[in-house]
Parts: C-alpha cells; sequence; structure tokens
C-alpha cells in the first residue's frame, strides 16, 4: 500500500504507546453491530499503479475526446486552447497541494494570485469588484439572485429566456424552496433578444432581471436600456457570461451599467472536464461588497509594514456568521482559478483581444459555409463565437448522425429544451480557435449528406 | 525602479525593525519577493503567440473599444511569477499539514496523470450520450464504490463541494417532507458543527436550533429527545464529530428521530477514520456527504474545487438530483436528465447544477479507491485513527485535551488553550508551528473548545513524521504556558509576519488599481459599511 508509510512496527509501537492492545481498541465507541471486522465483501483489494492506470486508460478510450475530430459544441462550456505552461504551473506542488489560505505568513501564493484573479476578473467583466470564485456559472448564477433579493428586500426574479436552460434549472431547483418567485420561459427562434420585454416587466416587486450575454442562442444585444429601467424601478440586473473569450472583443457588462456579473470561467485555462470542476465568476458594484458570497481576497501590510494578502470581510462567511452567512459555499474552484488567472496573464490584453478576434471570424466563416448547406439558415444578427442554425428537420437526430460520420457538430436545441418541439430543429455551433478551415469544411459537407 | 521590489522592503524604507540584514531587493536568498502582474506586465504583452491575424469588425455598436487593463507577461516571466508565487506557499508536498476536519492527505500523481487522459480532460459535458460512454462508467463505477463503502441506497453525483452536499441532502428532506404533505420548519444542529450545517440549513430556507452536547463531547441524546416533535424537520450530525469524537449514539439518534417523523443528516467531512470500518448505512443515517477532497485524495488546489457527492437512504433516494448515471442490462449507461426524469425519477427535487458535477474529480478518487481497494482503505481509517491517538497521548500532558477522558479519539485530536500564559492564545502557538516548519493545526474550530487546536495528521506521515511534530508542538505549548514572547510574534522567519487583518476588513482593498488614482474615480477604500 503505497501510500502508507507506517510499518507493522511503528504501529505495534504506537499502539503501545497509546495503551492500546489493538487497534480494535481505538474504535471502542463504535457500537459492535456496526463495526466491520474484515474489509467490505465484493469490493476488489489494492492493486498496482500499473494496474489501476490500465483500467482507467480503458474507460478514458471508451470516449470520443473533442481533439478526435471536428468539434462544435459549446453551450456553457467551451474547447480553446491551453498553453502547455498552464497545467505545468497549476501542479506545482505548493499551488496543487495547498489548503485554503487560513494562514496568510505562509499562503503568500495563493493569496497573491487570488488578488491577482479577482483584478483580473473585474477588469474582464467591467465591475469594481470580483470574489475569489464560486463553484461553476450555474450556482454562481442562482448565488446572484439570492444576493439581490438581499440588497432589494424584493424576491421575484425576471430570468431572459436567453439564460442557459441549466442555470435556469438550478434556479427553479432553489427558488421552489426558498419562496424566490422566477418568472421564466423558454427562448423563441427568433434573431432578437427578448429584453425590451423584459424591461416592460419589471415592477415594484422585481428584485432583478437575469440576462445572458452572449446568450444560449448566441445573440448578443445591448443591455443599456434594461440597466436603464432596472434602475428606474430599484431592480438590479445581473449579467451572466458563460463565454468570458467573448469580452476580449464585445463590451462588458459592467460597462453598460450591469449590478451584479457572474460567470462561467472555464473557457480560460481549465478545461472541458466533461463538466466540471470549472470554475465560477463573481463580480458587482464596489457598494454591494458586504452582500456578496463566497471569499475574498484583500491587500493589507504586515507586522514589518511589507505588503501582504489576506481572505478579508469574512463576517459575511459561514464559518463566522452561520446561518446568517450570505451563502453556504466553503471549498471553491480555487485551482481552476488559478487557471483560468495564468491563461489570462499569458494572453494579456492584447493576446485576449486577438484570440477573440479569431474565435468571431472563425465563426463566420463557419456560419457562412453551414449556411451554404441546402436547407441551413443562421439565426442570429450579431454573435460573437456561437450561433444557432435552423436545420429543415430535427436537429438532435442530425447530431447524432453527423457524431457516427466522426464530426460533433454542436448541441441540439432538443437535448437542451427537450419539451418544447419548437425549437426542435435548433442547433448551437460554436466555433473558437481550436477549429480549422478543414473542420468547417468537414462539417459542412457531413451536414448536407445527412440532411440530404 | 520601485516597481520590482514594492511588495518587499524598498530603498526609500526605514531599515531594521525586526530585520538588520536589509537587501537591496528585498529578497532574502531563496526568498523571493514578487510583484504584481499589474506592475510587471503591459496591456501590450502577450505570452501566446497566434498563426493568424483576425480583421477588425464591426459589432453593431457592441465592440469593446475602451482599454480593459489587462496586463500580460511573455510565457517566461509567466513562468517565472507564478514559481516564485508557489513558493510562498506551505503544502502537504512540503510537510504535515495537520488541519483537522480537512484531511490534508497525501495526493497521489497517479490521480493527477489519470485525470489529464484526453478521454477524460478533453470530453464536453454535452457530446452525445454514446460518445462519453466510458465517462458514465467512471461515474458509475465511484456511485457503486461510494454505495458500497457507506451501506447506502443510492447517491447524488453532480454536488460541487461539501457545502453543495449538505444542500442536497437538505434539498432531498424538503422534497420528503413535502411529498408526505407536512412543513416541518426545524434543523437541529449541534454548536459544534461545520459554520456549511447552520449556513446550508438557513440557504434552503430551514430554521436553525442547537442540539445540545454532553460534557464528554457527543450529542445529548436525552435532550435531542426531548426536542424532537412534528415541527422537526430531521437532525444535521457530524459523525465522527468535530471533537474527533465517535457518535456512539448515532443508532439511537437515527431511531428517535425517525420515530418522530424526521430524518437524519450526517456531514461526512470525517469519513476518513471510519472508511472501511464503519458503514454510515448501518447507523441509520438517511443522507451524508463525501468530500473527494478530503477522504479520497482529490487535490485541495489551495481552497477547491472538490466534490460532494451524497449517499442517500431509500426514504430519500427518490429525491435526489438530476442528472445521473443509470446502467443498462445490456452495460451501456444513459443519463437521466429532465427530459426522461419523469419516467425514471419522477420525484426528484431538480438539478442543482449544469451538467454532471465535478468529473474531474471523480477520476482522481476513482483512481485513489481502486490503488487502495478495500483492504487499503480499511487501513487509511486505522492508520489515521493510530496516528490521531499517537499525538494526543503524546500532548495531553502539555496541552489541555478537553475530551481526554473520553476515550480514544478518532483521526483528530482536540486540545484547547487551559493553561496557556496570560496574554497568550491558540493563535501565538499556530503561528510558533509555522517557524518550525509546519502547517497549523485547525484553530478556534469547533466553537464549543475555548481556543480550539484540532489535529489531523492523517494517515499518510510516518511515525518520524510524528514524533518530530510532537516535539515541536511540546516545545511550543511550553513556551506558551512560560510566556516566551518571542512567540507572540512568531512567525519570523515565513515569507511575511503576522498580517493586519483589521486593516484590510476595515479598508478594503480588493482589487489592484493604479497608483495615481485619477481624481474624482472611485476607490475601494471608500466602501462603507453599508
Ligand atoms: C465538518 C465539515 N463539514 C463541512 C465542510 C464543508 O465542505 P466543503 O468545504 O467541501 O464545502 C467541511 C470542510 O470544509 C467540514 O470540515
Amino acid at each position: 500500500m503505497r501510500y502508507l508509510p507506517l510499518t507493522s512496527d511503528d504501529r505495534a509501537a504506537m499502539l503501545a504507546a497509546v495503551g492500546a492492545s489493538s487497534i480494535d481498541d481505538l474504535f471502542v465507541d463504535v457500537p459492535a453491530e456496526a463495526r466491520l471486522d474484515g474489509p467490505i465483501s465484493g469490493l476488489p483489494n489494492h492493486a498496482s499503479e500499473l494496474a489501476v492506470e490500465r483500467h482507467m486508460a480503458a474507460l478514458a478510450r471508451k470516449n470520443v475526446a473533442a481533439g478526435d475530430g471536428p468539434f462544435f459544441l459549446g453551450a456553457g462550456a467551451y474547447r480553446h486552447h491551453v498553453p502547455s505552461s498552464v497545467d505545468h504551473l497549476i501542479q506545482r506542488g505548493e499551488f496543487l497541494t495547498a489548503y485554503t489560505p487560513y494562514q496568510p505568513e505562509i499562503a503568500q501564493g495563493t493569496l497573491q494570485m487570488l488578488f491577482e484573479f479577482q483584478s483580473q476578473v473585474a477588469r474582464l467583466l467591467g465591475t469594481d469588484v470580483a470574489n475569489a470564485s464560486m463553484y461553476d456559472g450555474s450556482t454562481a448564477c442562482w448565488e446572484a439572485v439570492v444576493m439581490a433579493r438581499r440588497v432589494t428586500r424584493r424576491n421575484k426574479a425576471l430570468l431572459s429566456n436567453g439564460l442557459h436552460p441549466h442555470y435556469r434549472s438550478v434556479a427553479r431547483t432553489m427558488a421552489k424552496y426558498t419562496g424566490d418567485v422566477l418568472v421564466e420561459g423558454d427562448p423563441t427562434l427568433e434573431a432578437g433578444t427578448d429584453w425590451a420585454a423584459l424591461a416592460s416587466a419589471i415592477d415594484k416587486e422585481t428584485s432583478c432581471v437575469v440576462v445572458q450575454y452572449p446568450d444560449i442562442l448566441g445573440r448578443i444585444d445591448d443591455m443599456s436600456a434594461l440597466v436603464s429601467a432596472c434602475q428606474a424601478s430599484g431592480a438590479l440586473l445581473i449579467a451572466v457570461v458563460t463565454e468570458p473569450v467573448a469580452l476580449g472583443l464585445i463590451k462588458s457588462p459592467g460597462e453598460m451599467g450591469a449590478d451584479i456579473v457572474v460567470g462561467e470561467g472555464q473557457s480560460l485555462g481549465v478545461g472541458l472536464q466533461f463538466g466540471g470542476p470549472y470554475v465560477g465568476l463573481f463580480a458587482c458594484k464596489a457598494k454591494y461588497v458586504r452582500q456578496m458570497p463566497g471569499r475574498l481576497c484583500g491587500e493589507t501590510v504586515d507586522a514589518n509594514g511589507k505588503r501582504g494578502f489576506v481572505l478579508t470581510l469574512s463576517t459575511r462567511e459561514q464559518h463566522i456568521r452561520r446561518e446568517k452567512a450570505t451563502s453556504n459555499i466553503c471549498t471553491n474552484s480555487g485551482l481552476c482559478a488559478l487557471a483560468f488567472s495564468i491563461h489570462m496573464t499569458l494572453l494579456g490584453e492584447a493576446g485576449l483581444r486577438r484570440l477573440a478576434a479569431i474565435n468571431h471570424d472563425r465563426a463566420r466563416s463557419a456560419a457562412a459555409e453551414l449556411a451554404k448547406v441546402p436547407g441551413v439558415s443562421v439565426l442570429n444578427n450579431n454573435y460573437f463565437n456561437e450561433f444557432t442554425l435552423l436545420l429543415p428537420t430535427a436537429a438532435r437526430p442530425v447530431v447524432h448522425q453527423l457524431a457516427e460520420k466522426g464530426v460533433l457538430g454542436g448541441v441540439s436545441l432538443g437535448r437542451l429544451f427537450p419539451e418544447n418541439g419548437g425549437l426542435a430543429n435548433g442547433l448551437v455551433v460554436a466555433v473558437t480557435e481550436t477549429v480549422t478551415e478543414e473542420d468547417i469544411a468537414a462539417f459542412a459537407a457531413a451536414l448536407k449528406e445527412v440532411l440530404a | 525602479m520601485t516597481a520590482l521590489n514594492r511588495a518587499g522592503w524598498r530603498p526609500e524604507m526605514n531599515a531594521g525593525g525586526a530585520d538588520d540584514n536589509v537587501t537591496y531587493t528585498g529578497n532574502r536568498a531563496l526568498m523571493l519577493e514578487e510583484p504584481l502582474i499589474f506592475e510587471i506586465g503591459s496591456t501590450e504583452t502577450t505570452g501566446v503567440d497566434f498563426d493568424e491575424v483576425a480583421p477588425a469588425v464591426d459589432l453593431g455598436g457592441l465592440a469593446r473599444s475602451a482599454p480593459i487593463g489587462l496586463p500580460g507577461l511573455s510565457e517566461s516571466e509567466t513562468v517565472r511569477h507564478y514559481t516564485r508565487l508557489s513558493r510562498q506557499n506551505y503544502a502537504i508536498d512540503l510537510g504535515l499539514f495537520p488541519l483537522g476536519s480537512c484531511t490534508m492527505k497525501h495526493n497521489p500523481r497517479l490521480n493527477e496523470k489519470v485525470a489529464r487522459m484526453p478521454g477524460f480532460a478533453d470530453v464536453h459535458p454535452l457530446q452525445p450520450q454514446e460518445t462519453v460512454q466510458g465517462a458514465y462508467a467512471v461515474i458509475h463505477e465511484l456511485a457503486e464504490w461510494l454505495i458500497k463503502l457507506t451501506g447506502m441506497y443510492g447517491v447524488a453525483m453532480s454536488p460541487k463541494a461539501g457545502a453543495h452536499g449538505e444542500l442536497c441532502g437538505i434539498l432531498c428532506i424538503k422534497a420528503a417532507l413535502e411529498a408526505r404533505g407536512e412543513d416541518r420548519r426545524v434543523l437541529l444542529v449541534p454548536e459544534s458543527a461545520h459554520g456549511t450545517n447552520p449556513a446550508t440549513a438557513a440557504f434552503a430556507g430551514f430554521t436553525v436550533e442547537d442540539i445540545p452536547a454532553t460534557a464528554e463531547g457527543r450529542v445529548d441524546l436525552a435532550a435531542l429527545k426531548a426536542r424532537l416533535g412534528p415541527d422537526v424537520a430531521g437532525v444535521m450530525i457530524t459523525n465522527p464529530n468535530t471533537c474527533g469524537l465517535f457518535e456512539r449514539d448515532m443508532k439511537a439518534i437515527s431511531d428517535a428521530v425517525h420515530a418522530a417523523g424526521g430524518y437524519v443528516y450526517c456531514d461526512g467531512a470525517n469519513f476518513n477514520a471510519i472508511v472501511g470500518r464503519v458503514r454510515p448505512g448501518d447507523l441509520g443515517v438517511d443522507a451524508m456527504h463525501i468530500n473527494l477532497h478530503k477522504t479520497f485524495s482529490t487535490p485541495h488546489g489551495g481552497g477547491g474545487p472538490g466534490s460532494g457527492p451524497v449517499v442517500l437512504s431509500e426514504a430519500l433516494a427518490p429525491y435526489g438530483p438530476l442528472p445521473f448515471v443509470a446502467r443498462y442490462a445490456d452495460g451501456s449507461f444513459k443519463l437521466i436528465e429532465e427530459e426522461s426524469a419523469g419516467d425514471e425519477h419522477p420525484e426528484t427535487f431538480g438539478r442543482m447544477t449544469a451538467f454532471h458535477g465535478q468529473m474531474g474529480m471523480f477520476t482522481r478518487a476513482l483512481t485513489y479507491i481502486l490503488s487502495h481497494g478495500a483492504d487499503g482503505l480499511k487501513q487509511v481509517a486505522e492508520d489515521a485513527v493510530l496516528n490521531a491517538n499517537y499525538i494526543l497521548r503524546n500532548l495531553d500532558d502539555v496541552l489541555d485535551a478537553p475530551f481526554g477522558a473520553s476515550g480514544p479519539c478518532m483521526h483528530e485530536a482536540l486540545f484547547s488553550d487551559k493553561g496557556l500564559a496570560e496574554g497568550f492564545s491558540t493563535l501565538d502557538v499556530a503561528k510558533g508551528l509555522i517557524d518550525e516548519g509546519y502547517h497549523p493545526m485547525t484553530v478556534y474550530f469547533p466553537l464549543v473548545v475555548h481556543g480550539a487546536m484540532l489535529v489531523e495528521p492523517t494517515e499518510t506521515e510516518s511515525k518520524a513524521v510524528l514524533d518530530q511534530f510532537i516535539g515541536a508542538l511540546r516545545s511550543i505549548a511550553l513556551r506558551a504556558k512560560n510566556g516566551d514572547p518571542a512567540l507572540k510574534t512568531a512567525p519570523h522567519f515565513a515569507p511575511r509576519a503576522r498580517l493586519d487583518e483589521t486593516l484590510a476588513a476595515r479598508k478594503p482593498v480588493l482589487a489592484w488599481s493604479e497608483p495615481e488614482v485619477a481624481p474624482g474615480a472611485p476607490s475601494l477604500s471608500e466602501i462603507g459599511g453599508s
């Protein structure tokens, strides 16, 4: 058992030192009927590194990896190229195997990184402050709704129909039990957003309006008018960004006046990982900072006057405030935040803008090619790196047929909104810098064959 | 030239203080000061080359034109920046990290290798199901292990961390009560519980009431029974508890709660003490989260990510969240989502996160579990408990062990600040340990013990390491009892001396801003107490 350093002699000596005649003496408080004597039956015993690696590799091989062929999936998780140094650096043991920085004198590495992460996120999203991360975009989104309830002391949230259906679903689950009122619905296959309708639906009970940007169909829109409508009624505007790379090209929600901006940071540094772990971004205007959930890192000085960083404003948090805390979150996504931050540092503003421009350019070229397939059209007027195709038939079976041809060709609206037949012909296609012109041609050719 | 050592000593600063050997750079040989990326980077610099240049575009007025202010570094500078930062961290890879309740055990590198196999790392959560059968197989295989190790009926895999798992279990209880048409509002939670327990209960809309403890540090069964009634939805009990003791009466507690119509939530953060030796399912538990980032060795990464699967009893399993992986007779796997829930899982409380949970943690945890196997995991619990008792009994003559007389401890040893010299506290002991080259234990938790010091060595420490730690802690305890003033200013040898947390909270600086703030720009230091 390669992870256990105690020898049998050690064990015997230690048992003697604590006055126990056998290990069972240390488990005396476990009632006899609940104590297991031997290893649990029906489970295998320990295995060598080679054997375990073989077993896991066999399972890994049963999956088609995104890099195996043309790949166009998005809908809340995006495949970007992550520079090699990111994964190398996050595997440094001092980052990988550290705990939450509760002892700041020996955790300045993590703390300074968090301060830099918070600063990068705030700038990217266009807000004053950002926290040290949440689990993912979907949970950050619900936490934002809860925060808006605390700030406004109202409990009706209007969710745009362009919000990711999983994010909506999470909010629906929670609202069922918290008494929050949600106004929500499925998107319709239109080029424009529902934001104007949302603006007119705001009333005196509305705590917040939640919009996604770019939205689940890839649409982008100006939120300034919605911000004004919110402000006029004392509601908060929450913007959700599931593709942060977009903000290298299009205005940030904060710039347009959003009060709280949350997001999924997976695009930078983290990778697809079949859905997790990801990194929730949470940012807002400075005046709401004491209502924020999650950890915050702040600058201070040490006893010798040197600059240093600590976790701060923790009177918001569960370990101090218990049932009065702003959230129950404890463990967050520290290492993914580090990956995000390193990737962002490597890019810098110039690199991020270039990356975003390439994504958009590549998406436009894909949209143009795919729209040439007979019967296929593009729904969006505006988009970043993701758009919705309208097929002449239900998209869901098409996705499976494309997969048989080795093309992972997007996410069907049938998968995302299975109960809504009106959306069945929609296919959400994401095109990042990882997609080549050959991939686009292969996708278009396969789609043409499948639809023929 | 100030930009390069803003963080440390700079020429215009007064030399001296505690430190006479001042250097020009502020560095001290291998202890290197590192500025912020905002001080060394520039918005023009990038460490990523692109093969192409995309044309400028017009995005209908939405193009981002104003500067963003994101500094970039070349790759060489980036590697150096983060490597330097990393060296200011303590970590398990460097030595004993005995944070009680956190289970800082060795993180095997095979786990990291497996998680990075392209078949796991480069797979999209919404790929067609036939292209991700291996991923579903991992989730299912891990789920089976967790069910068998806990003796429970089912498991919800999607919760993202321990606290999210608590929420999952509590929502199951809510849904079960609702199905029975009962509106029970109260959850009983002992004062010794982790802060996430009451916070979770409140997040889900419950009222929290305390469960009294006995003098020996366990749940007071009689008092608990007296409080049960038609308004009580259930209890949240940590077992082994945060005082490091096994709740001997767990089965009786469960029986009483069930008899009164409530449910038993068990905080399983301390499962490492009993894995392979005790199955919570045999103790009447209805729901328990398992921190894969504790018991099952996935790395903490400086604060996360974690993963918090929740094992469920037959009574609560029908209400568990979506999605989950089902296995069919032909060996194929299917993801049960909103779409098929009506047929396959009609009473679910719904979805609690996008996608399927922490896949990257599942591959690591399964790798670890297969490495240890059933026999190895049992040995894990035994060694973890033996190591903690060894610490307890080698220190209880110099440090007060409030429950030392309650019998053996489980996987963590609890001490209090009783007997330290006037003006000396648990914090001083912790900071003294830093100078000795250790990460301190958990301090001031659980709240039921004054100046608590909770030491969890874990099973991956050798006897030699424990002996040295015991020697170091004995020496510090004696210094604290004798009132050694040098301890009040510890740590002396860390990258930073004690940090001013009051200042940080009073004048929050939460994001970097250029030193010369333009007139009229809002300053974070002006955030009021809103
Ligand atoms: C006893 C106990 N319960 C719950 C938690 C919460 O777990 P997590 O941090 O994974 O959310 C922790 C750990 O931090 C804990 O020690």
